[in-house]
């Protein structure tokens, strides 16, 4: 099958491609671009774990074509901060005990950074049913929604202290 | 899980849409969101040859309210029916459905379109556009022509949209009176075990209008006449609710799953109607 | 005169030692998507692997056609068992004693099962050759239920033809495994016929999946030149694969390497050795290049390690006033299609017989029969030690249907026949010795906790608003106080294809006074680099922060059988305090030459040895550290290093008591966790978070199981769950909040007292869910009903009940 050329920004970083119209955008952050935070889960869109941001929008990657992606921003968790400067999300992760095993992580603080965009005050069922896509075997979920409250507090502070 | 290969197309106009599915036929399937088709791509039970993806092609995003006439794109998504704040006015029942499909990421990506066109029973705009009493637009090669949503479901995956047609947006009047999308699912990203859309409107004490659909108890979406012409007129009390229960009832035909045995479903069905009824008369 | 300051609690703080809720160092990386998961791996000129698998349950291969594979470009070879059979790797052993096919030879016994592999240059190509194996099947009778299994003429393992004994006994029908027996039979049938009360019930725990978010796999990579073979994967026991590599290769154990890479959870499913492990290493070792193989969602849940699936025939015996005087089961236990079940090797039913509970029940007889199906193998130990969900769940099950019998409260009929404290240590009638424990504590702290009294009043009144008709919601208590038996085990009787369940760990101090440990276990999301650093730096007095803990590469860590069954911490956990009071010993002998005086006239003190009585005058770990690698000192070897293997002298015992409110709606048979009070007893605990995020992920896991997650086959052998959507995993929405609580009751033979804790909440939560909706409907008449509870078998209780009118 011929292969397409497709442009994508990923991580601020501009990607020309070639691929074949069948790969999944997973595959291709993944495998072409060495992106390897986002995970295969469950392959039919109902884990989440492979979750990543296009377009401000969480989107379940094993779920998508690369060419349907073609002329998009994608931000994974790869690109939501560097190793001295990490988002509030990873280090309340940290603080609460978010994760264990961490294969559901990076989605799920892709989603939970999408979430509190949308909803900066969420409650803890905004965040419940927020996160309703992203599945954890781990935690029981409990130290998540305590992570995420966590750090929207924080950011809320924060944002309140420079007003 | 891996799809077989295909060829990709994204068309900037719905002419060129239409072109290649007449020159591909049935090897060719239109991608919207893609979030039912493409896991059936990925389990090999989809055999594609050519997807058309409608993304590009303008005007199919686009949700307007002209008076009480309400046109919505194929390609709007679930969560912009969530988000918009005039549908929130002249059709509430549509944010309720929706936030009670999938889970967030499917809804950034599913679209209306994708989710009437399907002919999946599982799907539940279908049954709401029965409820809607919506109007279907399907472009064709002969230009478009309009199919009313009560006659555009056949059996399972077989609706009266032909070959070379695409269905480009939905069209229904704002709803007025109360509503109620009531879904029982056995957990978030499920499928309904039984689920009701009820619009119901009311003048003094009495139902004035009712209109009553349900979501996979068939290999269709159900609208049952009977159940509103049970309403018509009661103050809708708990006998007319149950009659129109009844009468619901009589109209579907579940069959066994992983969700349960037939008997049970129509208990469930029969509960999760009656709920609905009450629901969207207390909001009446 | 040493510098006095920090003080002591200070310094005790530094050393983010036992006791402490330190932050795990594994989250840096997790958090930034920097984890190392088996598919992450990369390897220039790396295949791929895929597998053909069958359609039927049950069909005889006429043949397999692989020349419009092979003719496709990228193809680089299609594997049958005949291209196996040369080498002797068309069948395998399995953990149970019995062998299991790695690619179909003749016939097929599973729907799912593997047939063919196919490697290609990439993971599409691979997947579309696959649907180019032409397979004739002739399809044969199925049998997926086992009780049938034994009466049919249908001969499901051709293979054990005329074999009427196995690995485990004799076997008394072609399609039996093994009766495998403890206990006194005629002692239990002597008191059951004499006594004043018996209560008999089939209890079932249905088949279910671990299903971890990441699938099983590996990358197999024969490096031709040095005559090396490196294998990475999803192993829950990479040592143990590395051995059975060897055996089963013929390449010698020190020329394979086995790397367990971060492990995207396990729960038992990752102990197995599985058809696409040996196809990897074949084809490595067939193309010379790296070969990658990743199961997919469906085949994971359909083809690799179930749980459970026991059928569990119970009689309880006791006296009018509720005092247990016997205990007799039966287990019918569906083995699919290959006996593969992951336990200790003198086990086939697992640890089982710790049946009779956190009862003192003077009596009890078990006998387990092993039965082929037409099902998946598996039979592991899904966050489970060997069968003690199975039996946790009877015995409590079986508690509540006396209870019943009796006309008694559970809670009280409990507490009456609870081991008391200064039983301790307890022999059960099944003939385990329990290490410690102090049930009446916890029992009666949890009631308290959760007003047990008040809760019992509340239902009391739903029941009767229920019958007035003003409710359509019933409220149920599920009680539950589980006994688990964890850390195997005891190298004299536990052992995995013939090594010993020791575990270990060896620690090497660098000069400058950090640290690396590394241990025969691994890590599939349990903390170990946290946890086991804060055993050592409580034991050696070096901060937690400043030492690495390392798992998983056979090439340098120590010989251990792994992670599963709760054993990390008993075992592992142990080998680690030992393996540290070596070098702490060394560091007395040190410390007293640096300080000038006789070793017995110095102590260690948190992070020091102290000249005793003389508190300023000390060396720090750090300092003898250095001085371990710069000075010569007469009769000690240079350098601070230490191995400890460790073999337990018993297993541990965690307990506890948890309590489930639960409201059901009977109409829809909805279910609502209004309440969940979980209390724990682990022995010495070693990173209260750490235990509380163990205790949350048990839970919901055994929220799943009891309330909707199952793998179920319909009468043609198709497996019904095979994805995401059917096979009940919780979403956040669904999964309640629980409040955790503990007790501690140290483990007399452990080093540190630890008992291990991964596996208690799904061991004991499992109960308290279904005893919950059990308990809701006891007012109406409902003695059992099978798991898993969801909407649609609930409401038929309700509806047998006829509660629907």
């Amino acid at each position: 099958m011929p292969k397409t050329a497709i442009k994508l920004n990923v991580n601020g970083k501009a990607e020309d491609l070639l691929v074949e119209p069948r790969e999944l955008l997973i595959y291709v952050l993944r495998e072409k671009l060495n992106l390897t935070g986002p995970h295969v889960g469950c392959e039919t869109s109902h884990c989440g774990a492979c979750t990543v941001e296009i377009d401000g929008k969480s989107v379940k990657s094993c779920t998508m074509f690369a060419v349907q992606a073609d002329g998009a921003e994608i931000t994974t968790i790869e690109g939501l901060s560097t190793p001295d400067n990490l988002h509030v999300l990873q280090r309340m992760f940290r603080e609460h005990h978010g994760l264990q095993c961490g294969y559901c992580t990076p989605g799920m603080i892709m989603r939970a950074h999408r979430l509190l965009q949308e909803n900066p005050n969420p409650t803890e069922e905004d965040v419940r049913f927020g996160i309703a896509g992203n599945l954890c075997r781990c935690t029981g979920y409990q130290n998540i929604v305590k992570s995420i409250l966590a750090a929207a507090a924080e950011i809320n502070a924060a944002q309140e202290a420079a007003e | 899980m891996i799809p077989a290969a295909f060829e990709y197309h994204r068309p900037s106009d719905i002419e060129a849409a239409l072109g290649l599915l007449q020159t591909h036929g049935d090897e060719a399937r239109v991608l919207a969101g893609g979030h039912s088709l493409i896991p059936m791509m990925k389990l090999r039970m989809a055999a594609i040859e050519h997807l058309i993806d409608l993304r590009d092609i303008a005007g199919l995003r686009d949700i307007r309210i002209d008076g009480t006439t309400i046109r919505i794109g194929a390609m709007v998504t679930q969560a912009d029916l969530i988000t918009h704040d005039g549908l929130a006015r002249t059709a509430p029942i549509l944010r309720e459905a929706a936030l009670q499909i999938a889970d967030p990421q499917v809804r950034y990506m599913g679209t209306v379109g994708g989710n009437v066109a399907n002919g999946d029973p599982g799907n539940d705009m279908p049954g709401l556009m029965q409820a809607l009493d919506a109007v279907f637009t399907l472009a064709g090669p002969d230009g478009d022509r309009d199919v009313a949503a009560r006659d555009f479901y056949e059996s399972a995956y077989m609706t009266a949209r032909e070959d070379d047609e695409i269905l480009t947006g939905i069209r229904f009047d704002a709803t007025a009176g109360g509503y109620a999308y009531e879904k029982q699912k056995r957990k978030i990203g499920d499928y309904a075990t039984a689920a009701a859309a009820v619009l119901i409107t009311r003048e003094g004490g009495c139902v004035k209008s009712a209109s009553v659909a349900m979501t996979n108890l068939a290999d269709t979406p159900i609208w049952s006449r009977a159940a509103a012409e049970a309403l018509l007129g009661s103050s809708c009390d708990a006998d007319a609710i149950r009659a129109a229960t009844t009468a619901a009832l009589a109209d579907i035909d579940p069959t066994e799953d992983n969700r349960g045995p037939v008997e049970f479903k129509r208990h469930v069905a029969g509960i999760i109607i009656s709920r609905a009824i009450a629901r969207a008369w207390s909001r009446a | 005169m040493n510098d006095m300051t920090p003080d002591r609690d200070d310094r005790i703080a530094n050393l983010k030692g036992m006791g402490c809720a330190r932050k795990r160092v594994e989250d840096v990386r997790f958090t930034q998507g920097k984890g190392n998961y088996v598919d992450d791996i990369k390897l220039a000129g790396m295949l791929h692997g895929d597998f053909v698998r069958s359609p039927y349950a049950h069909a005889r291969v006429k043949s397999i056609n692989t020349d419009a594979a092979l003719a496709l470009p990228g193809v680089i070879a299609v594997l049958t068992a005949k291209d196996l059979e040369p080498l002797n790797l068309h069948w395998m052993p399995t953990l149970a004693g019995d062998k299991q096919m790695v690619l179909a030879d003749g016939k097929v016994l599973f729907q799912g099962q593997e047939v063919a592999f196919v490697v290609a240059e990439d993971r599409y190509i691979a997947a579309d050759a696959v649907e180019l194996v032409e397979v004739e099947y002739e399809d044969l009778p199925v049998l997926t239920d086992p009780f049938a299994a034994l009466q049919s003429d249908v001969v499901l393992r051709e293979d054990l033809a005329g074999q009427d004994s196995g690995a485990h006994g004799p076997r008394r029908h072609h399609n039996h495994i093994f009766l495998w027996e403890e206990g006194d039979k005629d002692a239990t049938e002597q008191v059951l016929d004499s006594a004043e009360v018996v209560a008999e019930e089939m209890i079932y725990y249905h088949r279910t999946h671990p299903c971890p978010l990441e699938t099983c796999g590996a990358v197999a990579s024969m490096d031709k030149v040095n005559g090396k073979l490196t294998l990475w994967g999803t192993f829950q026991a990479p040592h143990v694969v590395r051995t059975v590599a060897s055996l089963l290769s013929g390449i010698e154990e020190h020329n394979i390497r086995v790397v367990s890479p971060d492990i995207g959870g396990g729960f038992g499913n990752k102990v197995g050795v599985y058809p696409g492990y040996i196809c990897s290493i074949v084809a490595s070792i067939v193309t010379g290049r790296p070969v990658k193989w990743v199961e997919d969602r469906m085949e994971n849940l359909m083809a690799t390690a179930f749980a459970r699936d026991y059928w569990m025939q119970g009689k309880i015996a006791a006296t009018k006033d509720g005092k247990i005087t016997g205990l007799w089961c039966h287990v019918t236990a569906d083995h699919g299609a290959f006996d593969a079940c992951a336990d200790p090797t003198k086990f086939p039913a697992g640890f089982f017989h710790i049946c009779t509970g956190s009862y003192d029940i003077p009596v009890a007889y078990v006998g387990v029969d092993g039965v082929y199906t037409n099902k998946a193998p598996g039979g592991v130990a899904y966050r489970c030690s060997f069968r003690v969900t199975e039996a946790a769940y009877f015995i409590e099950r079986m508690i509540e249907v006396l209870a019943i019998e009796l006309g008694m409260d559970a809670a009280e009929l409990r507490a009456k026949n609870f081991i008391r404290a200064d039983q301790f240590p307890y022999t059960s009638a099944l003939g385990w010795e329990y290490d410690s424990g102090d049930y009446h504590t916890a029992w009666t702290k949890a009631l308290d906790a959760v007003d047990y009294a008040g809760l019992r009043r509340e239902q009391a009144d739903r029941v009767a608003a229920f019958k007035r008709g003003e409710t359509r919601k019933l409220m149920g208590i599920g009680l539950t106080h589980f006994t688990e038996i964890v850390g195997a085990g005891p190298v004299k009787n536990c052992d995995i294809l013939g090594m010993g369940m020791f575990d270990s760990c060896e620690i090497r101090i660098h000069p400058t006074g950090s640290a690396i440990a590394r241990l025969g276990t691994i890590s599939q999301g349990q903390g170990h680099a946290t946890t086991f650093a804060q055993i050592l730096a409580t034991e050696i007095g070096i901060p937690a922060d400043s030492i690495t803990i390392e798992e998983g590469d056979t090439d340098t860590a120590p010989y251990g059988l792994g992670t599963y069954g709760s054993r990390s911490t008993p075992v592992a956990g142990a080998a680690t305090a030992m393996a540290g009071r070596k070098i702490r010993a060394k560091a007395q002998m040190i410390a007293a030459y640096l300080l000038e005086v006789h070793d017995n006239d110095v102590e260690f003190d948190i992070d020091r040895f102290v000249v005793k009585g003389v508190p300023e005058r000390f060396k720090t770990m750090k300092e003898i550290a250095y001085a371990a690698y710069n000075q010569a000192i007469p009769g000690i070897e240079p350098g601070l290093e230490a191995v400890s293997y460790y073999d337990p002298p018993n297993m541990t015992y965690p307990f506890g008591a948890y309590i489930c409110v639960m409201e059901l709606d009977v109409d829809t048979g909805e279910h609502e966790i209004r309440q969940f009070y979980a209390l724990d007893d682990c022995g010495t605990r070693i990173n209260p978070m750490v235990i509380e995020g163990q205790v949350h992920g048990g839970l919901t896991e055994a929220l799943a199981i009891a309330m909707g997650q199952e793998i179920a086959y319909d009468e043609m052998g198709n497996c019904k769950t095979g994805t995401l959507m059917d096979f009940f995993l919780p979403t956040a929405w669904e999964t309640p909040n629980y409040t955790t609580d503990h007790t501690e009751t140290p483990s007399p033979h452990h080093p540190i007292g630890a008992k291990g804790v991964g596996e208690s909440p799904n061991v004991g939560g499992v109960p308290a869910f279904s005893n919950a909706v059990h308990d809701a409907f006891r007012a109406f008449g409902l003695r059992h009903a099978h798991m898993p509870h969801d909407h649609w078998r609930i409401w038929k209780i309700a509806n047998q009940l006829g509660l629907h009118g």
